[in-house]
């Protein structure tokens, strides 16, 4: 049994050197995970024309400048709210210390149970997870236990994907299910004022912080009428608590440009979430509503909590996002629309990105439905005045 | 005496316990099934009380079937089942109130369950009385089971106890679990119930339709 295992995985190593420039970048354990997953032979082919290997390690490199930002930044809060001072490296290298666990619970968990389905069902392990397995650790709170990420990985890769086919056949986005999973299970280790900043020392690096000790994050004050501390260009360089991978705009912004240049994300689909989150944003501004939240203005909604990186990295995924070119633009509209729609007029959901995604996830084939139609009785029309 | 316990008559009690299930196979009953179980005791009561009330109503339906006219058959089977849910509603009233009141709304709601008149068109209507007797306790066995597998994982964990008595001990509270809070969500039954389906069609792959 474990013969036939390595003869399986042997090949797979060998061929591995593809991904040589991108093994420098990630560490020891990591590429070890990554190489035997990059080089199954089928994939995604159903619904993309490029090659989903290579899809999967550009998304994964334009996802390290947010990953990395969000290391130094869970630095940064630990540092910060203990009140020591400490250098750049030092702070990164907290953050990545905190940080390692959690991606290689993600992976192991993932891949072991991509793994065990492959096996199970005779099918070439699926490269899928690469991407969500270093996005579900980038969108949960520091304070989130591993324990409760290896469920939710668990829960999102069986029953979010591996049931509808494995990749490229789900409904909705692992990275995304995974989080409502924990949102909804374990609210109190998800949102609340209580896990947003590290509170222990790992090697010797970071500070101990008592337990009560809370941060809010500047969505949640300004939800619960509280006076936004964060000034407007903290929350576009991202040094506010936060999700660790949310809170750059700019690391995001070079995540999305070199996702654009690589024609993997659709502009269609990323502009239009920005323009329906600034068009609700801007109503609720002058709707004369009289909550902090509704008055937070249109441009800060869009540097806050989770809407930048939801934008570029969730609602972007060519898997489950709408496919006719028409049906990006109302189906990125509606997903900006609804997210600020949430936090405005639901103070419990602070974080309506997630929802809004996971709601339009669902509402894509429609969508698409309706304009392929549309297309058809256009042609049926055109071909009948002939 | 023989005749009783048939293999006939066993296969009829059987079947709805396994290959013709309620919940499992015809998808019946879905919506008291995902209400009442968050907890273990309220889904026992309730998958009691059904079974007792599909056995009663299927044996008198099954009684009075010949006298029945066809056009109004629904209205006098829905008059016999409301009547034995009064009954039961008022015992557990009685008896065990704190239970009902968990139930709340969902005794009542027992009359629309789609398994009793599933059972009354489709059995009762047709068959004797103590077959329709042996199939309405199948039945609600069927059902009860079910609600008893997913009220257990459910208040198990959802709240770390079985039947109200704490099973979790307190020390791994201290070590950092939590109770999963989506197990208390009607949305987490479903996903439950539809993985026990999954389990049960993947064991039954053979010999079904």
């Amino acid at each position: 049994m474990i013969k036939k295992f390595l003869d399986k995985v042997r090949p797979n190593f060998e061929e591995g050197g593809k991904l040589k420039s991108f093994r420098s970048v990630f560490e020891g354990i990591e590429t070890f995970l990554l190489v035997p997953n990059a080089t199954s032979k089928i994939g995604v082919s159903i619904h993309d024309a490029i090659d989903s290997k290579r899809i999967m390690s550009f998304v994964v490199i334009a996802l390290l400048p947010a990953l990395f930002f969000g290391m130094y930044n869970i630095g940064y809060w630990n540092y910060q709210s203990a009140g020591v001072a400490a250098g750049f490296w030092e702070m990164f290298i907290y953050g990545f210390l905190v940080m390692l666990p959690k991606i290689v619970v993600s992976y192991v968990v993932g891949l072991g149970i991509e793994f065990i389905v492959a096996q199970w069902k005779h099918e070439e392990i699926q490269e899928g997870y690469l991407v969500t397995g270093l996005l579900i650790p980038m969108v949960v709170p520091v304070g989130c236990p591993l324990w409760m990420l290896a469920i939710a990985v668990a829960f999102s890769v069986i029953l979010a994907k591996e049931i509808y086919g494995g990749t490229g056949m789900n409904i909705f986005n692992p990275a995304l299910v995974a989080r409502a999973f924990l949102f909804f299970a374990y609210p109190s280790k998800m949102s609340g004022d209580a896990v947003w900043v590290s509170k222990d020392p790992i090697f010797g690096l970071g500070n101990t912080l008592p337990d009560g000790f809370t941060m809010a994050t500047p969505l949640s004050q300004s939800g619960s009428g509280v006076e936004v501390t964060t000034s407007f260009s903290d929350m576009v360089t991202g040094l506010m608590p936060g999700s660790i991978g949310e809170t750059s705009v700019i690391a995001i912004a070079i995540g999305a440009v070199i996702l654009l240049w690589t024609k993997i994300a659709s502009w269609r689909t990323m502009l239009s979430v920005f323009v329906g989150g600034a068009v609700v944003g801007f109503l609720f501004n002058v709707s004369g509503l009289d909550s902090d939240i509704a008055q937070l203005p249109w441009y800060e909604h869009l540097v806050l909590g989770g809407f930048c990186f939801g934008a570029v990295f969730m609602a972007t995924d060519p898997v489950t996002s709408a496919r006719t070119k028409n049906g990006k633009y109302v189906y990125g509209f509606l997903i900006g629309a609804l997210a600020i729609t949430i936090r405005v007029l639901n103070p419990g959901y602070p974080e309506g990105m997630m929802l809004a995604i996971l709601f339009m996830n669902m509402f894509a084939p429609l969508i698409d439905y309706c304009f392929v139609q549309r297309n058809i009785s256009k042609r049926a029309r055109r071909a009948k005045l002939q | 005496m023989s005749q009783l316990f048939s293999n006939a008559n066993k296969q009829v009690f059987m079947a709805p316990l396994n290959l013709d299930h309620p919940i499992l196979i015809q998808v019946l009953g879905i919506c008291s099934a995902l209400a009442v179980t968050a907890q273990l005791e309220p889904a026992i009561v309730m998958g009691l009380s059904v079974t007792v009330i599909t056995a009663f109503s299927n044996v008198i339906i099954s009684l009075i079937r010949k006298t029945i006219p066809n056009r109004i058959r629904i209205i006098i089977q829905l008059v016999v089942v409301a009547a034995l849910v009064t009954i039961v509603s008022m015992i557990l009233k009685a008896f065990a109130y704190d239970v009902s009141v968990k139930l709340s709304v969902y005794v009542g709601l027992i009359i629309t369950n789609c398994i009793l008149m599933g059972r009354l068109e489709a059995f009762a209507m047709m068959n004797g009385p103590w077959e329709s007797f042996l199939d309405g306790v199948g039945n609600g066995l069927g059902y009860a089971y079910i609600l008893v597998i997913i009220g257990a994982v459910r208040e198990f964990f959802g709240a770390g106890t079985l039947l109200g008595i704490t099973i979790i001990p307190q020390s791994a509270y201290d070590a950092g679990y939590v109770n999963n809070g989506m197990m208390t969500m009607p949305a987490m039954a479903m996903i439950l119930l539809g993985c026990v389906i999954w389990a049960h069609r993947a064991i039954n792959k053979e010999g079904t339709k």
